[in-house]
This record gives C-alpha cells, structure tokens and sequence, in this order.
C-alpha cells in the first residue's frame, strides 16, 4: 500500500471478485429462467399476473408493506409421511404386533419406539399419521407392509418447517415464484405474518378489503395499521353503493355514511389474493392434499 | 506542475480551504439526520397506536421508515463522511483543497437528490428495492454530486508533499472506488431498467446493501477514526501490521457477505455468504485490535467530546459488525431472520458507529474551519451522552426482543401473535432511545446552524464595511 494506484487495483480485484461471483454469476444463473412445469401435471408456473392484481403490486409497493411482510416459506426438510386410511379387519390394538414385526429388520427396529409413541394414545380415529421420515425405501417397506395384512395407507411427500407447521404454505418458496414479480418483495421483516399464500388462506377479496380498513375488526390484538386512506367514507346516496364495506357496529362510520373501497385498495386486495405458491415443483416437492368431495 | 507545489502551508490556510464546502455538507447532513430520526420515530409509533397515520399516506410505516433509514445513510452519513474525507485528504495532503468550488456545488446537488428522494418515498414513488428507494432523478444527482466529490478528493491526494500513504488513505480511497461501482450497478440493474428476472433482483439487493452498510461505511468510518485516534492522543498509529490485514481481508472476504441464508436462490449463493461472514470476523478483530492499542491508555480525557465520539463509535463497529456477521451463520439465521434483530444490527451499524464517528468527527473539524469555537461547546458535550444512551437504549432493546421473537415464532405452536406481542413489549423501550439520539441530533444541529449564521453576519458585515469604507482616492495618472 505504497501509492494510490495499488490501493486503486487492490479495492478493484476485491469488489471485481464480490461483483463477478453475487451479480455477474447470478444474473447469468438465473437471469434467464423461464417457466417451468407443476410436478405430475401438464400446468406450467408461475403464470403472469393479470389486470388488477398486477396493479396491485405497485400498491403494494408504493406503501411499503414489504417492510412488515414477508414473501417467502421456508422449509426445514422434505419427509415421507405415512398415513393410515383403513385398517380393513384390523383394529387399533392389534398395532402393537405390527410394530412388533418390524424389529425383525434391523433398519426399521430403529424406529419401533417413535412407531410406538405415536400409537400409544390412539383412539382409532382416521386418518391416522403412522409414520414421517425422511427415509424413502424405509417408507416403501413399511407401505408393504401394512399392504400385505390388508391395511390401506397413503404414502405422502411432505414439506417440513416451522412455517410450513404455522400454516403459511405447504412447500418452501423457491426462485420460480417470483418470476414475474417486479421488484421482487421479499421482505425482510415479520412484523406481520409472512404473505406468500394469502391468496390460499384469505382468498375473499372482501375479507381483504375489510381487513385493510379496519384489521382489529377481523384480527383480535393486530399490530397492523389501518389503512384508512385507501377508501373513502361518502353519504350513502339514493341506495347505497354495492361495493361498500359491511362492517361490524363498532367499525361502523357514522349514520348515513358508507365506507367504499378506492381502485388503489381493489387492486391491493386482487394482489393479495393472488399470492399462492401451492403448486409442487421439481425443486420444492409434496404430495398435494386433493379435498374429498 | 503544480504552481503551488514548492509552497507549505500552515494548517489555518488548508482549513480556512475546506470552510465552504464543509459547511454546505455538514450543515445539509446535520438537518437530515434531525428530519430522519423524526421520521423514524413517527414510523414506530405506529406499532404503539396502529391507527394513528391511518388517513395519512405520508407516515405510514413502510412508507416512512424507508424514508427514514435513507435520510440517516444517504442524508447524514454519506455527505457527512465525505466532508470529512475532503478535510483529512487536505490536512494529510499538507495542502488546500483543489478546486474547492466543486464540492460546494456537489454538497447541493446531493441534498436536493436527497430531498427528492425523500419525497418520492413518501408520496409512493418508492422504486421498492432496500437501499435503493429514491427514484431515478434522486439517484443520478447523488451519483453525479459522489463523482464530483470523489475527483476534488483524488486532485488533493494528488497534491500532497509526502508521498508516504497512512492507513487513513487506504480505508478513504477505496471508499471512493466503492461506492461509484456499487450504486451504479444496483441503480442500472434494478430501478432503472429491471434487467434481471426474479430472484436475482434480491441477490443484487442484498450484495449491494452489504457493500454499502457493512463495507462502504466501515471503510469510511474506521479511515476518519485512524486519523484521528492519533491526532487526538497525540501517539501515532499502533499495529500498522494488524491495520493493513484488517484493510485487505475487509475488501476481500466483507465483500461476499449478504445473502440471508434462508434465501430462495441457489444454495451455493448463501454458503458462499456464509463462509466469507465466518471469515469477515477477522477485519473485525484486526481493527478492533488497533483502535485497543491506540485509544486505550491514551490519557485523553474526552468528557463527552471528539474521542469519546470516536471511541464509542469504535466499539460499535466492533459489536455491531460482530452481530451483523453472525445473522449469516445458518443456525442462527434460522432463528433470527425475519426478526427485528437484522433491523436492530442495521439501526447500530447507521446510528452507533457511523453516526457517532462522524458527529465526532464534525465536533474536531468545525471550530478549525471555522476559526472559532463552537457556540455551544456543553451542548456538544451533552449531544455525546444524549446520542450514546440514546443508541444503547434504542438498538438493544430490539436486538434483545429480536432474539426473543425468533425464538418464540421458532416454535410453531407459539402463536404468531404472541411472538409479536414479545418484540412490542421491547419497542416501546427502544422508542425512548430514538427520542434521546434525536434530542443529541438537534444538539448538533443547533451548533452548526449558530455558527453558519455567525459566519454570514460576519460576511455581511464585512460586505458592508467595504461597501461603506471611504473611497481610497486614486489619481488619476496620465
């Protein structure tokens, strides 16, 4: 560090380093992703957003709720899952010699206390979750198994985390969510809980809508602020305007008035209602639960 | 060759250079830190009474808070450190400022980018990227006003007498390199053009954001505070070693830190983050080690003046830096992102140690450019305890509820609310920390300001004396 020029090169191979290797390399990793394919379907993801919920993204920007808000799920693991749907002529009880049988194999007599645990208090009730592990020729077996005396189970791939456990997605975000999304809102803050499937959770644009007027009227003890300025309180003319908010008495504006949503909290409640990234992919797999009819 | 070049300089005439630009920095960044920390209270409150800005666009807390994290690091501490660069640039040069009338016209071209920023922020024109928030029109005025700088700097490096170079030129010049580079990528890549597709906006974002918070402003402000822990004790620089290890491994390995290791990208991105954060401690311990040996036993009682600024803005470095690195250490990533820890760490790193290193710096620099003590030297004084406890009170109390946080939303049976209902409990103490730096924020606001107006009456009064001053009658000789 003799001259202003070795410092000049030196802070220039360091950043040139830094920049190649986290903006150069990336940009051309990623930088040309495309769509790709939903697991065991013909569907491709992510798909653009459209008309008001791609506005709405901008609102979303513009009032920075990415400082509260995250976007991403994150997941501890991926697990197979085995679950009992029915136990054909067997009864609860007799699950106990199952588990007995096992430790005649010496890699399944390492589960035969957990196997056990989970048994213990079962009242018989359906569906039952027998086993999670991440082994998936052990979960086979034990599949087999309970086949061949006539047991139906499911074998199911499951995402594992503390988000998933809270119910803020099924699968971990990976980078084709955000495809589409620009800027891209991670967040970086849960001051709020996490969004990127509260088009899953809350998908009644109404519910959005109220929520953002008023969040204490639907959420007890929320921190959220309201968002009183996306709408408008107006008197209600000759009939009052189909889109007004029904509220709760105490949220209620005074008599003779009506809360009306503005385009901005229409457009910010159609994006919300669009984050969903629920669809299993290559990198990021489950077994997605098909409602019974 | 420089006429000026066989000339010394007594250090009244290299100060007296540096007067204008300095005040039109420092007296911008001064009212900026005042305006950003007002902000940043007025954002909190709105986790104390949710519905208090609830018809007010403007104070919404994405909206505010932003504007108020800019208005520390672009509004405070960037014009801040830049004034204070150009005037250890000179005094170490041993000479005047070259072309002291560029940093004056830069000084108002960055505060009017910060000023358009700043608005645009708040009337929604954010651009939605961390650190990158001011709009197209902010951001080329700052980067414009940063060249415009950086060359008055590099012409008076270039100026100077002994060709020998301190470790304060390392950390300064490749500050001056920094910067350019990374806002110009960012700014190009993201707001202006929207090149890159999904993900590697973020991973952009976060390599910018820790060249900037962690890099750009450790290189300034451990460059101000190695040159004046000598000057003010009196003893040089010890462990020149330690310094030049702790320079290269800070460019080297501080430069890959960034990516959150719960990041939705490729995993080799956050392993390489992490392993270069592993490695980062080091140009944290080296520094630390020479700040140890050169401030510590110094026999300086500061009494709340420049050192004691510097000395304290040190040990935040070192702590601050030492928690910034371990959010990239994935067990505890895992525990800690997403909470108001990372918030706490960055809040530490703006106001603990750049702030405090920077005001010291303005408090020493002042009186010499201005020819006069300051106006007020016990408020400047109170400004240090005010501004110290104010820091404290503010960033650990969110640290601490940070960690409390991640533990309880680490736990899936924990309700959400509750987790929340842990960090509000500890942000209401740290709101009284943020009024207390605001309070050492107008201490110093109130300095500059007296003396700014002290000096223009003494310009106008000198205008008008020679205005009013009996003609010299003057023959006219044929």
């Amino acid at each position: 560090m003799k001259t202003g020029v070795s410092i000049f090169t030196t802070a220039f191979v360091a950043l040139g380093a830094s920049w190649l290797s986290l903006v150069y390399a990336p940009f051309q990793q990623l930088g040309g992703a495309k769509q790709t394919i939903v697991l065991q379907s013909t569907d491709i993801y992510p798909l653009q957003r459209t008309g008001e919920a791609t506005l709405g993204a901008q609102v979303y920007r513009a009032n920075g709720c990415a400082a509260c808000h995250s976007q991403q799920v994150r997941q501890r693991d991926v697990a197979t899952e085995i679950t009992l749907t029915d136990l054909g002529v067997h009864k609860p009880v007799d699950f106990a010699d199952f588990v007995k049988s096992l430790s005649e194999l010496p890699e399944l007599a390492l589960y035969k206390n957990s196997l056990n645990a989970n048994l213990k208090d079962w009242n018989g009730g359906l569906p039952k979750t027998l086993w999670r592990g991440t082994d998936k020729d052990i979960a086979a077996e034990m599949a087999d198994r309970l086949k061949s005396v006539g047991v139906k189970s499911e074998t199911r791939i499951v995402a594992t985390g503390v988000d998933i456990a809270r119910g803020w997605g099924s699968r971990q975000s990976v980078a084709a969510d955000y495809l589409y999304d620009t800027p891209v809102q991670l967040g970086s803050l849960r001051a709020g809980p996490d969004l990127a499937n509260i088009g899953v959770r809350a998908p009644d644009v109404n519910w959005q809508l109220q929520h953002l007027y008023a969040p204490r009227s639907l959420v007890k003890n929320s921190t959220m602020p309201a968002f009183r300025y996306l709408f408008t309180v107006q008197k209600i003319g000759a009939q009052p305007a189909p889109e007004a908010l029904v509220l709760p008495k105490e949220f209620e504006p005074a008599d003779g008035f009506e809360v009306v949503p503005t385009a901005e909290a229409k457009e910010l409640a159609a994006y919300l209602v669009s984050l969903k990234s629920n669809v299993p992919l290559y990198e990021a797999p489950f077994t997605p639960i098909i409602p019974t009819k | 060759m420089n006429p000026t070049e066989n000339k010394t300089f007594c250090a009244s005439e290299i100060d007296a250079s540096c007067r204008v630009p300095l005040l039109a920095l420092f007296g911008g960044a001064a009212l900026w830190l005042v305006a950003g920390l007002a902000l940043g209270t007025a954002a909190v409150m709105t986790f104390h009474k949710p519905d208090m800005f609830a018809d007010c666009p403007f104070l919404t807390f994405g909206r505010a808070q932003a504007a108020a994290n800019d208005l520390l690091l672009y509004g405070f501490a960037m014009p801040a450190a830049l004034g204070v660069m150009l005037w250890i640039f000179s005094r170490l040069s041993q000479s005047p400022l070259a072309l002291p009338i560029v940093p004056v016209a830069a000084a108002h071209l960055w505060h009017l980018g910060v000023l358009i920023g700043t608005v645009a922020i708040l009337t929604g024109e954010s651009t939605g990227q961390t650190w990158l928030e001011y709009p197209r029109v902010a951001a080329v005025l700052l980067f414009a006003a940063f060249l415009l700088i950086a060359i008055t700097a590099v012409a008076t490096f270039g100026l100077r007498k002994a060709r020998e170079l301190f470790p304060s030129h390392w950390f300064l010049f490749a500050a001056l390199l920094w910067f350019p580079w990374i806002y110009s990528t960012a700014n190009l890549l993201l707001p202006f053009n929207h090149l890159p597709r999904g993900v590697v906006q973020p991973i952009i974002g976060w390599w910018f954001a820790n060249n900037l918070i962690f890099v750009w402003l450790t290189l300034v402000g451990v460059g101000v505070a190695f040159y004046f822990l000598p000057k003010i004790s009196g003893r040089p620089l010890t462990g020149y070693g330690y310094a030049l290890f702790g320079f290269l491994t800070l460019v080297f390995f501080g430069s890959w830190v960034g990516i959150p290791q719960s990041a939705p990208v490729p995993a080799w991105l956050p392993t390489v983050s992490s392993v270069a954060a592993a490695l980062a401690i080091l140009p944290v311990l080296a520094l630390a080690l020479v700040v140890k040996k050169s401030a510590c036993g110094a026999g300086v009682s500061c009494k709340g003046g420049p050192f004691c600024f510097i000395k304290f803005g040190m040990l935040g470095f070192v702590v601050s830096s030492v928690l910034y690195v371990s959010e990239f250490c994935p067990r505890y990533a895992r525990v800690l992102d997403f909470t108001w820890f990372n918030f706490g760490v960055t809040q530490w790193q703006l106001l603990g140690f750049a702030t405090m290193i920077f005001c010291g710096a303005i408090y020493e620099i002042l009186p010499r450019v201005m020819e006069k003590d300051l106006p007020f030297p016990k408020l400047a004084k109170v400004s240090f305890f005010l501004l110290a406890s104010g820091v404290l009170l503010y960033v650990l109390p969110l640290i601490i509820g940070g960690v409390e946080q991640g533990m309880k939303l680490h736990h899936a049976n924990v309700p959400f609310a509750e987790a929340s209902a842990v960090a509000l409990k500890f942000l209401r103490i740290s709101t009284t920390g943020q009024l207390l730096i605001l309070l050492g924020a107008l201490c110093l606001l109130l300095n500059i300001f007296v003396m700014t107006i002290h000096w223009k009456i003494g310009l106008l009064k000198q205008l008008i004396a020679a205005v009013t001053a009996p003609l010299e009658s003057t023959e006219v000789k044929l």
